[in-house]
């Protein structure tokens, strides 16, 4: 009869479904608590220029950005000073993941982001509290309900030289490049009013912030339209076309020249 | 019904004669031997989908403001001929279809001209009788090549423009008459307004038509010559084995023929090719990145990026552009040499005899490595025309691409040269020591002695054939002429007959085998 118990008893402390079990209770009670907080902290958003927004950016900032970048924005040897860049320059730096550097190199690389939008934001808000620069673009320019030809027509004129006419990207000199644009609206309108790392800043008297607006729209449409000629290849143009001319279409006909001249076995 | 029917055409055409005749031609089976009909029906196919887009397509530059239905297009001011083709492409049904199986079939056409005469080529196909077979279709190759670049440059988008200014930049840097020829050509300015009708004309009329001619010259020749074979039993110099072309050949090469079609109708089907709706109209102030000509103008356009800056000079107030020049003169004596190449080796070997016995590449060792050191110089060149695309995807500086492979393309042809010359004559031993001793069995066999051997199997007589037939050359000798002089061409001809041929392995004579065998194990 004891015996028997004690046998139930190790089945229910120590039986393999015990553990499962506990890791998903543990899980379970981790993930509500985590998804509790971190709801409540994208609640707190409300005004992103407060006091509050500054003073958490300012903590954020001599952690992680102060080291290179000077505790006052001065810069170093190793790094330009951010007096003057505005919220927009961090917005895009940061929220891009360019920043902080993974490694010194030609050029920032994009990489999964560090921060919160919200601490992005709270960086943005505290240079942008130490000198004026470029603010956080306005949400009417960035809702891709523009004029798509005029967009387009700007895009080839002012971007593709180095970003390619489909937006897939390009090479620049020493190592750098243009990266394949695929950011959000807002990263879009940033990196245009700023020029980060190579890029030259279009300033409002040279595209207007509707330009700008045509602009993104005529990205929009090139990401959200499915390639109406099948697979896109990358869009990078006649050289892709030929490989795959070559790999792919001469392979395939050379494979079947093979084939219809083996002899039966 | 068949026979009645047969009869009446034959009463009135003698067909059967022909078919007779015909039919009972011989073609060997190899399956490099397809790759040129590889080219014949991408051309069909090509012809097929050109004539359905000559239907829709406006060749003229009269300004239209488009209004199709590409959205980010739409009230953009354009050529006719882009706005056309922009409704080939969104607004006649199967349009886009046709227009990628056009293009894709293009691509295809001239990478099977390229394959076809690398296969020409290194099995020596090229000999007597059939040099002048050799020259037409290199022309051809030039031909199609034509033709590809007036059919890019037609639509009139940002690509095409582009690929044409490149054009004009090149007429205008040959000296004293290249602005001339560039206003005859573009009647005026760059881009002016008669460029598409007039590439339009040599893109649909004239330069079919001359390859089509030469199409048919081509197959004359071949069916005059008849095919070559390579060499094994019963195959002479005499004879060609192979299939009839009644029933079994034609039966296989009208299936080929629609396996052709199908791959391009795939390709067509699932890959985009050329999205013009990306590059807008043409105009001359934006260049997009990533900016190339289709790939078989690719080594030209790596030629133009190989070339360092600064070698352009002003005298008499005209400027000479040795930067346009210098690239355009090594692709044409590239070009010169490889066309009457089977002048070249003829000089040099002396041989007169007529080949229809094809060299496997290896028994030709300098001619294979000549060959490899050419495709090697293209390659590069080819490669250059890509140097931004292999800088952004490996992640390297563009620079150091463009020194890597202006280095590379003095010194990779001549490393492909012995590396490939030395493969050779290995493959060559290779051969040999098979021929004469057979191969190793794995099989390990103790004698009564106490001694171990491994058995070596012979080769059947059918194997052993391909092995042991082929011609050996010798240099030449330098000989007195009739008047008992020796001129400096004779001896030139001494020199690089000896620098052809003085690496060689003899093939084995029936003597050696049959040494070889009597004292076999």
């Amino acid at each position: 009869m004891s015996k028997a118990t004690n046998r139930k008893n190790r089945a229910g402390r120590r039986g393999p479904l015990a553990t499962v079990a506990l890791l998903a209770i543990g899980l379970f009670f981790t993930g509500g608590a985590y998804a509790l907080i971190s709801n409540g902290t994208a609640e707190a958003q409300s005004d992103i220029n407060s006091q509050e927004m500054i003073d958490e950016g300012e903590k954020l900032f001599a952690a992680n950005c102060a080291t290179c970048h000077g505790v006052n924005l001065e810069g170093s040897d190793i790094a330009p000073t951010l007096i003057g860049v505005g919220a927009a320059s961090v917005d895009f730096q940061v929220g891009t993941g360019r920043m902080p550097l993974a490694a010194s190199g030609p050029q920032g690389q994009e990489k999964p982001e560090q921060f919160t939008d919200q601490q992005v934001k709270a960086m943005a808000a505290y240079v942008a509290s130490l000198s004026v620069g470029p603010p956080i673009p306005d949400p009417r320019y960035l809702d891709e309900q523009g004029d798509a030809a005029n967009g387009a027509e700007l895009f080839r004129i002012n971007c593709a030289m180095c970003h390619n006419v489909a937006g897939s990207g390009g090479a620049l000199t020493e190592g750098k490049w243009a990266p394949a644009i695929n950011s959000t609206p807002a990263h879009t309108y940033e990196a245009m009013i700023t020029g980060p790392q190579n890029m030259p800043v279009f300033n409002d008297a040279n595209l207007s912030p509707e330009d700008k607006r045509d602009i993104i729209t005529a990205l929009a449409y090139i990401k959200d339209t499915p390639s109406v000629g099948g697979y896109a290849l990358g869009a990078l143009g006649p050289v892709a076309e030929g490989l795959f001319a070559w790999v792919f279409g001469m392979g395939a006909i050379v494979a079947v020249t093979v084939w219809l001249t083996a002899k039966s076995n | 019904m068949t026979a009645a029917a047969s009869s009446y055409l034959d009463d009135r055409t003698s067909i059967s004669a022909v078919v007779k005749e015909f039919g009972r031609k011989i073609f060997p089976d190899h399956w490099s031997f397809m790759l040129g009909e590889v080219a014949l029906y991408s051309f069909v196919v090509i012809l097929l989908t050109g004539s359905w887009l000559t239907f829709f397509f406006d060749p003229s530059m009269t300004e239209v403001d488009y209004e199709g239905s590409f959205v980010p297009l739409k009230g953009v001011e354009m050529s006719a001929a882009m706005a056309s083709s922009l409704d080939i492409s969104f607004d006649i049904r199967g349009g886009l279809l046709m227009r990628q199986m056009h293009h894709w079939a293009a691509l295809l056409f001239i990478a099977s001209i390229g394959l076809h005469m690398l296969r020409i080529y290194f099995t020596g196909a090229f000999r007597k009788p059939r040099e002048l077979n050799w020259v037409i279709g290199f022309v051809l190759f030039i031909l199609a090549m034509a033709e590809g670049f007036t059919g890019y440059s037609l639509p009139d988008d940002l690509l095409s423009g582009n690929g044409l200014r490149i054009i004009d930049g090149m007429v205008k840097g040959i000296p004293v008459i290249g602005t001339w020829i560039s206003f005859l050509l573009f009647g005026g300015e760059f881009p002016g307004t008669v460029i598409i009708p007039r590439l339009y004309t040599l893109h649909i009329l004239l330069l079919p038509a001359v390859i089509v001619a030469l199409i048919a010259l081509h197959l004359v020749f071949v069916v005059v010559h008849k095919h070559t074979q390579f060499a094994g039993p019963g195959k002479t110099n005499q004879n060609v084995v192979g299939v009839p072309i009644l029933p079994t050949f034609a039966a296989k090469a009208g299936g080929f023929f629609f396996i052709v079609f199908g791959v391009i109708a795939l390709m067509a089907t699932f890959f985009t090719i050329n999205p013009i709706w990306n590059y807008g109209p043409y105009d001359p102030s934006p260049v997009s990145a990533g900016t190339q000509p289709d790939w078989y103008i690719g080594f030209a356009d790596g030629a133009l990026r190989l070339i360092p800056p600064g070698l352009e000079f002003d005298f008499l107030e005209r400027t000479y552009s040795f930067n346009i020049l210098i690239p355009m003169a090594a692709l044409g004596l590239f070009i010169v040499l490889a066309m009457i190449y089977p002048f070249i080796e003829y000089w040099i070997t002396g041989d007169k005899r007529e080949h229809h016995l094809l060299d496997r590449p290896r028994n030709a060792p300098v001619r294979t490595a000549i060959g490899a050191a050419g495709v090697t110089f293209y390659g590069v060149l080819w490669a250059a025309a890509s140097s931004d695309l292999m800088a952004t995807h490996f992640h390297v500086a563009v620079e150091h691409v463009i020194h890597t492979l202006q280095a590379l393309v003095f010194l990779a042809p001549v490393i492909a040269f012995i590396v490939t010359k030395r493969i050779c004559l290995a493959l060559q031993k290779k051969d040999r020591e098979i021929a004469l001793h057979g191969f190793e069995s794995g099989r390990i066999v103790k004698l009564p002695g106490g001694e171990f051997i491994e058995v070596h199997e012979q080769l059947d007589e059918y194997e052993r054939w391909k092995l042991v037939s082929y011609t050996d050359y010798a240099p030449l000798m330098i000989r007195p002429n009739s008047r008992g002089k020796i001129t400096v061409a004779q001896r030139a001809r001494a020199g690089v007959s000896r620098w052809f041929f003085e690496d060689r392995i003899a093939p084995v004579a029936s003597k050696d085998l049959e040494v070889s065998h009597d004292n076999t194990h």
